[in-house]
């Protein structure tokens, strides 16, 4: 009797641990209580409970204290001063899939807020263990490792070279073949965030072979997923001229074409994006993007969005004119300057603004032939008032001011006195 | 004369003294001389060098306008191959001006086509999610149908979709009746929670009685008949349960008892590996073969020892054996 007594005693101990834990959690998701638990010095008692025998009070801790961190970055320095990191790292390599997605659940938290208390996690050896729970056989702990290691290398170029270093970009690539479409989300904007920092890091990314599965996957009805592969590609091109050949060599045109003109706004702006990124580098790829009908496409899809999202599509349209004449002659037949001149016309916003006008001056400013053809367009008078209006700010008058001063009074004079 | 005599008195050691000078200063001489031959090799060395360096530098420059003059002459050459060949391809390309046309005539129509494909893309999808929405609700209005079956229309009485006062019925009305009743969905089964005889003895001490919300009403009429007097009758109810020792220990009592014995016995465990007697640790050991089979000798036969056969006196082949014999 006395030792069924004694256990009790242990029974009612663990009762009460697992509902502290749990309550901890629950609170631990209204931003209104996370100030009274920091107050109340809620962090030394969990990191004790992540040392608990049971392994339920384990997860539970380790998902409060990943909740708790994700809030603001003083929570998250809280949890890196008071050595909770190499517990959990330790421990991630031998417990089982609930441990190991709430573990990695918290070192995301922890990394997401800026570059020291990433570089916290690299120095606590992190990197090796989630790169081990890469190859685990839960989709789940393979998405949360995924997404910590995007959290951290998000933040600069040494970072994701400590990532890579790691041996997890072929680990992505393999991700990214997986069938549940979270994961390769995931997968697809780690590779995104790699690879933005310097082309160094995008040749590694296209060395593991990740450009012709991204590539595949552009015909995925998910728009996320379309979203994140797109803007990982444009990652990739923007360095260098190589890597954009080798972007387009993995036939992407013309189903890139198909996305801009997806219902998702972020879609678009990712697929103009990527074909800017692509026609920006070299003559030869701009002629090719013209060729397969892409300044068609980018034209229609300036016209059928608003804001911000037009911006790459301006952009391109000014890279593809600034090659040669006969590409900006393919953009005026294309019947791009209208389009840019409604831009101009109606955005309220500054950068977009110069960005049309800009576009403008490189299509006018080859021959006078091009000149007349944005002239016809009744351009110059909105133009004009711009640059003399006090609120535009200085960039738009300068974008304003040099092309066409220089190069439209040598042009045909004729025609702007007539406007 | 006395010098003559002074110098025959010499004249014995003047052979040992102009020995013994010149063999002294021997060493000297070669010392010295070495030196000399070392500091002039040394400098013939440096001589030798500088002359080599000198020549190095010559030869350098030399080569280097040789160098020069050849890759200037390929330069001249390769410059008139490249400018032949832009001269051509501009002039067949670029200033074209009808090349310029066709080309701008081609992405033209490439625009236009593609603009179409687009066009009708977008369409499709449209076409397509119409089509998903539809669905939807009609899967929606089914549901609902299934829910509402009850207030379908009986031969006696019509339904609310069914007013006599209409011409037609409603178009829920005939949705009603293509419908199917809903099934009651079944309540989870809980997984009740064993419940241990501390707990009964919990819930009778503490006076628990089990209470609703709800007042009952005032009027209630009173119930009729003797009743006991309540005092003895929360005596009864709330009488502290004195079990026999039989009900007393709980009914997996075995099987508590048997992990008990075995954490025990665990206790006492010096590893906690399992012993595999059929290891494949024991794959890998060499036979090591016992002294009889290992020597080079066989054993003896005692046949051999004990009887000598002659084949040739055997009346015949077989061999009798006693046990054979009946």
């Amino acid at each position: 009797m006395s030792q069924r007594q004694v256990l009790q005693v242990f029974e009612q101990y663990q009762k009460a641990r697992t509902q502290f834990v749990q309550m901890v959690a629950e609170l631990a998701t209204r931003p209104q209580n996370i100030e009274t638990l920091q107050n109340a010095g809620v962090m030394s008692l969990l990191r004790t409970l992540l040392l608990d025998v049971v392994p339920t009070i384990q997860q539970t801790a380790a998902l409060a204290l990943g909740r708790l961190a994700n809030y603001n970055d003083d929570l998250a320095e809280a949890v890196v001063k008071c050595d909770i990191l190499p517990q959990l790292v330790y421990s991630l390599a031998e417990q089982n899939r609930f441990y190991k997605k709430a573990a990695a659940f918290v070192l995301r938290a922890v990394g997401k807020h800026s570059p020291q208390l990433a570089q916290a996690i690299v120095d606590c050896g992190a990197l090796d263990t989630l790169v081990i729970c890469l190859e685990d056989f839960d989709p789940g702990v393979k998405e949360a490792a995924a997404w910590a290691l995007r959290y951290i290398a998000r933040h600069n170029a040494e970072l994701s070279q400590a990532v890579v270093d790691a041996g997890a970009v072929p680990l992505l690539v393999l991700c990214i073949q997986e069938p549940e479409i979270a994961l390769k989300r995931i997968a697809a904007s780690a590779l995104s965030d790699i690879a933005k920092h310097s082309p160094e890091l995008a040749q590694t990314v296209v060395d593991a072979g990740a450009v012709a599965h991204l590539a595949q996957m552009i015909l995925n009805p998910d728009a996320k997923l379309k979203h994140q592969i797109l803007s990982a590609l444009s990652q990739v091109s923007k360095h260098s001229v190589d890597l954009a050949e080798m972007v387009v060599e993995a036939e992407i045109f013309p189903v890139v074409l198909t996305c801009l003109k997806d219902k998702d706004e972020y879609v678009k702006k990712n697929a103009s994006t990527l074909i800017r990124e692509i026609a920006k580098h070299t003559p030869e790829l701009s002629q090719l993007v013209v060729n397969a009908g892409g300044v068609a496409a980018v034209i229609d899809c300036i016209g059928s969005c608003k804001g911000n999202t037009r911006l790459p599509g301006i952009m391109m349209l000014g890279y593809v004119a600034a090659h040669s004449e006969n590409l900006a002659m393919a953009v005026i037949i294309s019947k791009g300057v209208p389009q840019l001149s409604v831009c101009l016309s109606e955005e309220p916003e500054d950068h977009i603004k110069a960005a049309a006008a800009w576009a403008l001056g490189q299509i006018g400013r080859h021959t006078p032939e091009h000149a007349r053809a944005v002239a016809v367009t009744n351009t110059l008078p909105v133009l004009l008032s711009l640059y003399m209006s006090t609120e535009s700010s200085e960039d738009l008058q300068v974008k304003v001011l040099f092309p066409w001063i220089f190069r439209y009074t040598s042009a045909e004079g004729g025609q702007l006195s007539t406007t | 004369m006395a010098t003559l005599a002074r110098l025959q008195a010499r004249s014995s050691t003047v052979g040992n003294q102009y020995y013994f000078r010149n063999s002294v200063v021997d060493p000297f001489r070669k010392k010295e001389n070495d030196a000399a031959v070392k500091i002039q090799s040394w400098f013939r060395g440096c001589q030798v060098r500088a002359y080599i360096r000198h020549l190095n530098r010559i030869v350098t420059i030399i080569q280097k306008w040789w160098r020069s003059f050849l890759g200037r002459k390929q330069y001249q050459l390769t410059v008139q191959i490249q400018r032949r060949w832009r001269g051509y391809r501009v002039r067949k390309y670029l200033f074209n001006y009808y090349y310029l046309k066709e080309y701008l005539k081609v992405v033209s129509e490439t625009n236009d086509a593609i603009r179409k494909a687009l066009e009708e893309f977008a369409e499709m999808k449209e076409r397509e999610e119409k089509k998903a929405n539809l669905e939807r609700e009609e899967k929606k209005r089914d549901y609902q149908a299934r829910k509402m079956h009850y207030l379908l229309s009986t031969k006696q009485i019509p339904g609310i979709y069914n007013s006599p006062f209409r011409k037609e019925p409603d178009p829920w009305e005939l949705q009603l009746q293509k419908a199917k009743p809903l099934t009651h969905r079944r309540p989870k089964v809980k997984q009740k929670d064993s419940t241990s005889l501390t707990d009964w003895l919990a819930c009778t001490s503490t006076r628990s009685f089990p209470r609703s919300e709800i007042l009952p009403p005032i009027n209630r009429k009173q119930c009729q008949g003797p009743f006991r007097d309540i005092t003895e009758v929360l005596e009864q109810r709330y009488r502290p349960l004195e079990p026999t020792l039989r009900v007393a220990e709980p009914i997996d009592e075995l099987k508590l008892a048997r992990e008990e014995l075995r954490r025990e016995e665990w206790l006492q465990n010096v590893n906690d590996n399992m012993f595999l007697p059929f290891s494949s640790y024991h794959k890998n050991e060499k036979y090591i073969p016992s002294m009889h089979l290992s020597s080079k000798y066989g054993p003896v036969s005692y046949k051999e020892q004990f009887r000598s056969e002659n084949p040739k006196k055997w009346i015949c082949n077989k061999e009798t054996s006693t046990a054979e014999a009946k």
